[in-house]
């Protein structure tokens, strides 16, 4: 399964690299990672159908992870990838919004990569 | 026989006009003597025979009786009337010389005497009548001055009325309005503070918000890095190599295993202050909804107690409820109150406990007995919450310091400051309440809360 993250904290590669080693390494997941929402979506016009989840950060600079949610729902409206939106603790604004652009979704920092291991394998 | 007359006319006119007998009685006693010697003179007269040398001894007598009225200061408002009797008492002794000296003369001119004393006879009544006259229209006068003065006496008594009136008007309206001055300064100083806490939840809740990323990034990574050390440990079991060299690496692998997780349980603790200071702002995000207050603060105190009991099984409190049934149910966030209630009820077990732990430390007062108590009130559309303990109380130095975020008296990890801070905000910020405290340094503590309801 294609994920791709996003999130303005390039700290975040290594994290999932490390927390994903065994399932990576079995295949079962291929993490591909976007620093920016902009980056994002050159990623997605280069990979067309490719990915099958993103995982987006709500509060970047330059565009957010709605705006980014947005552009998603309108370009790829044939074969939609899941998106699931992380945010910081008990944003319940954020949520709501996301929940509203069409979220699959909803995580809140700090990640439980246990939690979020469950349910990326549910997924497949 | 005129001699006798005018004698005891003129002392009983001074008698009675002065009544000598209240106010002079000395006077009075010398008036009365005289009047026996005007009888006794009289007498006399009649027994020598009306003799004319006789006459000398009536002239002797009535003018030491004028020289002493006259001179008598005590009756120098009778002088007038006293004055008319010298023509004829110098009158008749004029005559009597005269007799006496030129009696050849005297026989011509003897009418011209006799008209003379007649004439200062009459005198002495009409002058007499006159004074008397005189003193009706002065005691008339007298009297209407003293119906004046008396007038002007009552009309001052009411000015002095009025004027108390209006001062005692007056003194309670500068109260008043000290009063208000004094309502207003405090008003004043609840806002500086209520601004400042304010000022500071935001300040607090922005740091937070900075900080939790960096330190979601410790705590991931650190997590991470426990679960490679195990791995590698599993990785070491499939080599081959000599034993000694396998324990050296793998007692490195253990200690560099415990210090990721020491990392993440410190991480985690900087995690669950972080939160707290999250809690900050969103302390008036919730909703209000009708609440039992005295069900839902009777809750929140066995919550309480029975936390600190499970961390100390020797501590023990009593809990005295004085709820008022009035209060119903009211409009408040019972999770945000909630955990008002649990701070407050917290800190006053916290409280107890400290000061039987430090009764018991210096051997002393085995008989305290700790005791929080909670009251509510409902009174002129207001909700009133006492939480008191006869804990160890707050020193005068840290009253104000109280409400402030991160201000705690408790040992390092034991508390993170928020509790207080946290209540403040909820009370004031998100219920339009008052929250502030009473102490009294190793006494007692009262927390109270005012709500109003709507």
């Amino acid at each position: 399964m294609k994920i791709l993250v996003v999130d303005d904290e390039e700290d975040v590669k290594s994290l999932f690299e490390q927390k994903f080693r065994k399932e990576i390494r079995s295949g079962q997941f291929e993490f591909s990672f976007a620093f920016s929402g902009e980056e994002a979506l050159r990623f997605l016009g280069n990979n067309p159908s490719g990915v099958v989840m993103i995982l987006s950060d709500i509060n970047m600079p330059g565009m957010s992870g709605i705006e980014l949610l947005k552009c998603i729902r309108k370009d790829h409206p044939a074969a939609p990838p899941k998106v699931m939106m992380i945010t910081a603790y008990g944003d319940s604004g954020n949520h709501d919004q996301a929940m509203h652009f069409g979220a699959d979704d909803f995580l809140s920092k700090p990640v439980n990569f246990n939690e979020l291991k469950v349910k990326l394998l549910n997924t497949l | 026989m005129e001699y006798f007359l005018v004698s005891i006319f003129l002392i009983q006119y001074v008698r009675s006009s002065l009544q000598t007998k209240t106010h002079f009685p000395k006077q009075d006693q010398i008036l009365i003597y005289a009047r026996g010697i005007s009888i006794a003179l009289i007498g006399l007269y009649y027994v020598f025979d009306e003799r004319s040398w006789f006459d000398w001894f009536w002239h002797i007598y009535t003018v030491s009786l004028l020289v002493y009225l006259y001179r008598n200061e005590e009756f120098q408002s009778l002088r007038t009337v006293i004055q008319s009797f010298i023509p004829f008492i110098a009158i008749s002794v004029l005559r009597d010389l005269v007799k006496v000296l030129f009696p050849a003369s005297y026989d011509r001119i003897d009418y011209i005497f006799e008209v003379a004393i007649s004439a200062a006879f009459i005198l002495c009544f009409v002058i007499w009548f006159y004074a008397r006259k005189q003193q009706r229209i002065l005691a008339k006068e007298r009297e209407e001055r003293l119906r004046e003065e008396q007038a002007s006496n009552a009309q001052k008594q009411s000015l002095e009325y009025l004027v108390n009136e209006r001062t005692i008007e007056l003194t309670k309206q500068k109260e008043e309005l000290q009063k208000t001055i004094q309502e207003l300064r405090s008003t004043q100083n609840q806002l500086i503070q209520s601004e400042k806490m304010a000022s500071l939840g935001e300040l607090t809740a922005g740091i937070a918000h900075e900080i939790q990323n960096p330190l979601n990034f410790v705590n991931n990574f650190s997590e991470v890095s426990v679960e490679l050390c195990q791995e590698l440990e599993e990785e070491i079991d499939k080599i081959t190599m000599p034993e000694n060299d396998k324990d050296y690496i793998k007692g490195i692998i253990s200690d560099l295993s415990q210090n990721q997780q020491k990392i993440t349980h410190h991480g985690k603790r900087a995690d669950s202050i972080v939160k707290g200071m999250l809690q900050h702002s969103r302390a008036s995000s919730g909703e209000k909804e009708p609440v039992d207050i005295n069900a839902l603060a009777d809750e929140y105190m066995r919550l309480a107690y029975h936390g600190l009991r499970a961390k100390d099984k020797e501590f023990n409190a009593a809990l005295v409820t004085d709820f008022d049934a009035a209060i119903g149910k009211a409009n408040v966030m019972p999770q945000d109150l909630g955990r008002v209630f649990l701070n407050l009820f917290t800190n006053a077990f916290y409280a107890v406990a400290e000061k039987k732990r430090r009764l018991a430390a210096s051997g002393s007062r085995q008989d305290y007995k700790p005791e929080v108590k909670i009251s509510t009130k409902k009174f002129d559309g207001k909700i009133y919450i006492r939480i008191t303990d006869n804990g160890t109380g707050i020193p005068e130095h840290i009253k104000t310091k109280i409400f402030q975020p991160f201000f705690t008296t408790k040992p390092t990890g034991q508390g993170t400051g928020l509790g207080l801070s946290m209540s403040y905000d909820i009370v004031t910020a998100g219920h339009g309440g008052v929250l502030d405290v009473d102490t009294v340094e190793g006494e007692k503590t009262e927390f109270r809360i005012t709500l109003p309801i709507s």
